[in-house]
Parts: C-alpha cells; sequence; structure tokens
C-alpha cells in the first residue's frame, strides 16, 4: 500500500491517539507542576518530617522506572481497594514521575534568587507566604523556565508508556495499525514524526517564547 | 557571664523613652563574638550614625535591629517595647514571629546594594508593602507611591523596572519604598558605597531632607565622614564589636579621645 493510501486509511485512528496523547501530556504537565511545587517547598521546609516525607517521594519516584510505577498505579493499588481508571491513572503517574524530577528544579530556582530579595521582603514585613508568593517565586520561574522546557519534552516521551495499561493514546493506536497491517514502517514512521513535530514544534517553542515573556516582565530585555 | 531576664525591664517607661535601645547585647557567628554587650539609646527623631573599620559589626548592628539576624543575648527595645522578646506571665522570652511582625513594622531599612524587587516597577516596587502588608487599596497605595517617588525626584522613571535605573536611582527608589511603611525608625547600612562617585549625591541630598522634614529616627552606617558630620546628630565610632567612643560630630571627628578612633579618622581622611 502505497504510503498515502495508509495515511487516508489510518488517519482517524492517528488523530485520535494524537489527541488522547495531549490530553495525557497536558494533564501529566499540570499534576507535574503542582507535585513538583508542593515536594520543592517540602524541601525546604524547616520541618524535619515534612522534608523527610518529600525526600521520600523524590527518591521512589525517580529512583523506580516509569512503567513499573504505572503499573503500580494501574494493576497493584486496586488490590488495595484504590482503583483508577486507565487514564486518569496514566497521567496521574507520569505527572508524580516528573514531578520528582521538577521537584529538584522548584528548590534550585528558589535558592537561585538572592538573599537579597528575601531580606528586602522582610524589612516590609511582608509574611513569609507573601514573600514567596509575591517575590521570590515570580523570579524563580525566570530561572526554571528553561530547565522545564527540557523536562517537558521527558513527559511528553514518557506518555507514549501508558499504551502498556491500554490507554489509547497515539502509541496505542500505532501498535494496533501494525498489529492489523504489519506496515512497521509506515506505521511508527508516522508516530515518529507526530512526536517530534509536538516535541520540537510545539512543546519547545511555547516554551522559548514563556521564557522571553517573563525575561521582559522582569525587565531583563 | 550569665545573663538574667529579669534584668530587663517588660516595657521602657517614663519620660525619655529612647526610640531604640540595645542593652547588653551580644551576637555571635560560632566562635567569633561579633558584638559584646552593646548599649545604644537613640533618641526619637535622632540622627545616629556608625563609623567603623570593616568588621567591626556595624551592618551586624542594623540587621539585628530589622530582625534579620537574632541576638544572642540582651534585648533591643523599639519605641518601648520588647523586640527581640516580648511579656509572657510577667517574663520576658523570645518573640513570637507574630510579635516580631508586630513590633517590626516600625523599622524600615535601605541596603547597599538596593535589593528592589526586579520584576516590578519603580511605582511597583513602592506599592507592593503597602498593599501586601497594610491592606492598603491599590488607589491609595499608588497615591502614597507617587507622593514618595517625587520627593526622591523619581517620579518620573516610576513605569521603569530596576534594571533600567542607575544606582542612584535604585538607591532612591529603595528609600522611597521603605518610607512607604510609613517606619519610625529607618536604617541606612552602605547606602552609597556601591555607588559611582558622582551620583553619591543624588543619594545623601534624599536622606539630607529626610532629617531636615520628618520626625524619623535614624540610624546610619557610612564611610562618608563629610557627609555625617553634616548630618548627624551624634556619631558611634565601632570598634571590634563595642563602641569604642561616639560623641557629636564636632567633638568626636575634630578632638577624638580614642587612639583607635584618632587611627581610623586619619586612615579615612588619608583614603579621601
Ligand atoms: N552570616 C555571617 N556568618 C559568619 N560571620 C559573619 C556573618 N555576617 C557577618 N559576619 C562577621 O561578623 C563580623 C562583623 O560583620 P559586619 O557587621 O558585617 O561588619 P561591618 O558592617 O562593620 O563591616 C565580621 O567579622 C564578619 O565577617
Ligand atoms: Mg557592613
Amino acid at each position: 500500500m502505497p504510503y498515502l493510501d495508509f495515511l487516508t486509511t489510518y488517519s482517524d485512528r492517528f488523530l485520535d491517539g494524537t489527541l488522547i496523547t495531549l490530553g495525557q501530556f497536558g494533564l501529566a504537565v499540570l499534576v507535574a507542576i503542582i507535585a513538583a511545587l508542593i515536594s520543592g517547598l517540602m524541601k525546604m521546609s524547616h520541618s524535619k518530617t515534612v522534608r523527610a516525607t518529600a525526600t521520600v517521594y523524590i527518591e521512589l519516584f525517580r529512583g523506580t522506572s516509569l512503567l513499573v510505577q504505572l503499573y503500580w498505579f494501574y494493576f497493584v493499588l486496586p488490590l488495595f481497594g484504590f482503583t483508577l481508571e486507565k487514564f486518569t491513572a496514566g497521567f496521574v503517574t507520569v505527572g508524580l514521575c516528573y514531578g520528582a524530577y521538577g521537584a529538584e528544579l522548584v528548590r534550585g530556582s528558589i535558592q537561585s534568587v538572592p538573599k537579597g530579595q528575601w531580606e528586602a521582603a522582610l524589612a516590609l514585613n511582608m509574611s513569609p507566604a507573601a514573600r514567596m508568593r509575591r517575590i521570590i517565586l515570580p523570579q524563580a520561574l525566570v530561572t526554571i523556565l528553561p530547565p522545564w522546557g527540557n523536562l517537558m519534552v521527558e513527559i511528553l516521551k514518557g506518555t507514549a508508556l501508558v499504551a502498556l495499561i491500554s490507554v489509547a493514546d497515539l502509541m496505542f493506536e500505532t501498535r494496533q495499525i501494525n498489529n492489523n497491517t504489519y506496515l512497521s514502517a509506515q506505521a511508527f514512521g508516522t508516530a515518529l514524526v507526530i512526536y517530534y513535530i509536538f516535541a520540537r514544534f510545539m512543546v519547545t517553542p511555547v516554551m522559548r517564547w514563556l521564557e522571553r515573556v517573563m525575561a521582559r516582565k522582569i525587565g531583563r530585555m | 557571664m550569665k545573663y538574667d531576664m529579669s534584668d530587663y525591664p517588660l516595657k521602657l517607661e517614663g519620660d525619655n523613652v529612647p526610640m531604640v535601645r540595645f542593652q547588653n547585647v551580644t551576637k555571635k557567628y560560632g566562635q567569633l563574638t561579633v558584638l559584646d554587650g552593646l548599649n545604644l539609646d537613640v533618641a526619637e527623631g535622632e540622627m545616629v550614625t556608625i563609623i567603623g573599620p570593616s568588621g567591626s559589626g556595624k551592618t551586624t548592628v542594623l540587621r539585628m535591629l530589622m530582625t534579620l539576624e537574632t541576638i544572642d543575648s540582651g534585648v533591643i527595645y523599639v519605641d518601648g517595647e520588647p523586640l527581640t522578646h516580648m511579656e509572657k506571665n510577667g517574663r520576658l522570652v523570645r518573640a513570637s514571629a507574630a510579635h516580631l511582625r508586630k513590633i517590626r513594622s516600625k523599622i524600615g531599612m535601605c541596603f547597599q546594594h538596593f535589593n528592589l524587587f526586579p520584576h516590578m516597577t519603580a511605582l511597583g516596587n513602592c506599592m507592593e508593602g503597602p498593599i501586601q502588608v497594610l491592606g492598603l487599596s491599590k488607589e491609595k497605595a499608588e497615591k502614597r507611591a507617587l507622593e514618595l517617588l517625587d520627593m526622591v525626584g523619581m517620579a518620573e522613571k516610576r513605569d521603569q523596572h530596576p534594571s533600567r535605573l542607575s544606582g542612584g536611582q535604585q538607591q532612591r527608589v529603595a528609600i522611597a519604598r521603605a518610607l512607604a511603611m510609613r517606619p519610625k525608625v529607618m536604617l541606612f547600612d552602605e547606602v552609597t558605597s556601591a555607588l559611582d562617585p558622582e551620583v553619591i549625591s543624588e543619594v545623601t541630598s534624599v536622606i539630607r531632607s529626610l532629617v531636615d522634614q520628618h520626625n524619623l529616627t535614624m540610624l546610619m552606617v557610612t564611610h562618608q565622614i563629610g557627609f555625617a558630620r553634616e548630618i548627624s546628630d551624634r556619631i558611634c565610632f565601632f570598634f571590634a564589636g563595642q563602641i569604642e567612643e561616639q560623641g557629636a560630630p564636632k567633638i568626636l571627628l575634630d578632638s577624638p579621645q580614642n587612639d583607635r578612633t584618632q587611627q581610623f579618622l586619619s586612615a579615612v581622611l588619608d583614603a579621601n
């Protein structure tokens, strides 16, 4: 079958899969942001217990494979009476996994804000929460965006694993097409191109644009 | 030496309550004793300048008063009330965060390196504290900020971010930012040391106008002896964490009694 015919025949399925992948990606990014922010801040707490809790989370998720984590969330947690629908299990696990990497980025970017900024905010008698929200986090955001952009690409690639718990994402659909047609080069080649286009022509440019916007906001440009 | 907290009054009362009192204040960094039993009173409306060699503890004095550093012993009072401590069951105990916040509201500080918030405009820097801390409405905070920016000659640059401002301009905005909180005590830590010589006068003239126009109590650390002479009510010469000598500018600068003061002054004057 010529490639164009292949594409027209299966474009619907590629499209369905791509939309699911995008959904997984967007929601996983959201989970990762929240998890990274919370655990990154916990890592800097004065309380040992709070720090230890964050460390356990970060170590667990960074020290084990995403695939094993996915199986745990989808197959093992139900045994403890905690059932997640596969779509949810997918993006939650991916988000938590990359959130653990993001935690260190959050901590590093907050610590990169000069000490004088904390002191000036304290001298204005701002509360700890206001100092963090109004003074520190906006400046940390500028430093965290470039490495966070790389993490976003990793998250996108990581979502491909949710196919293995039968979420009907791009990878899942591609495998199905391959199983039906044995046109491996066409099937996986198409998936490859779609993933690449998203990473290089959507995620990266959007992050670059955000970097520029934030840099301008902080008056560095 | 052991200090007994009962040696310290719960409150300063009477006719001549100082705006700031350091009573027997000691500060250590590990083994290093930076301030050793410091006693210093600053009266309301008084301008006290601290001079002394580098490392003698001048900055530490201001930072402790701003609550940026804890103290190891002694008590600091502000406006008659203990700052570093608070009363509990008739005794002084370490101040809680809430108590620190209450008393800290009377103090403002300007830093050597300005420390303006880079993600906010000059106006935004001056509105941030009044809105977030004092709960002023946006309109009121803006009005107050504009008045102060005008006073320091920075009204025209209100919409500029700090990165677009020169050092002297940034420091003037920083002064306006601190004043917007309406402090009773202002602290200036070498606010002209990071500036090019030709813009120093931009900042000193603002401080001078504060001395003339307001009933602010001020503590200033500076190496500009001439400026200190001109505006101070009193100059304290610090050496190794203690006040070696103090007095009215004329007396301290023109006829210092202490050898170390003489040496320091001649070294500084030679350098200028
Ligand atoms: N955070 C710190 N840790 C350890 N030592 C410090 C710290 N801050 C200041 N010091 C030391 O305390 C002494 C007094 O410092 P400082 O008050 O900054 O002096 P000055 O302002 O008179 O130059 C110096 O010897 C300095 O090295
Ligand atoms: Mg100093």
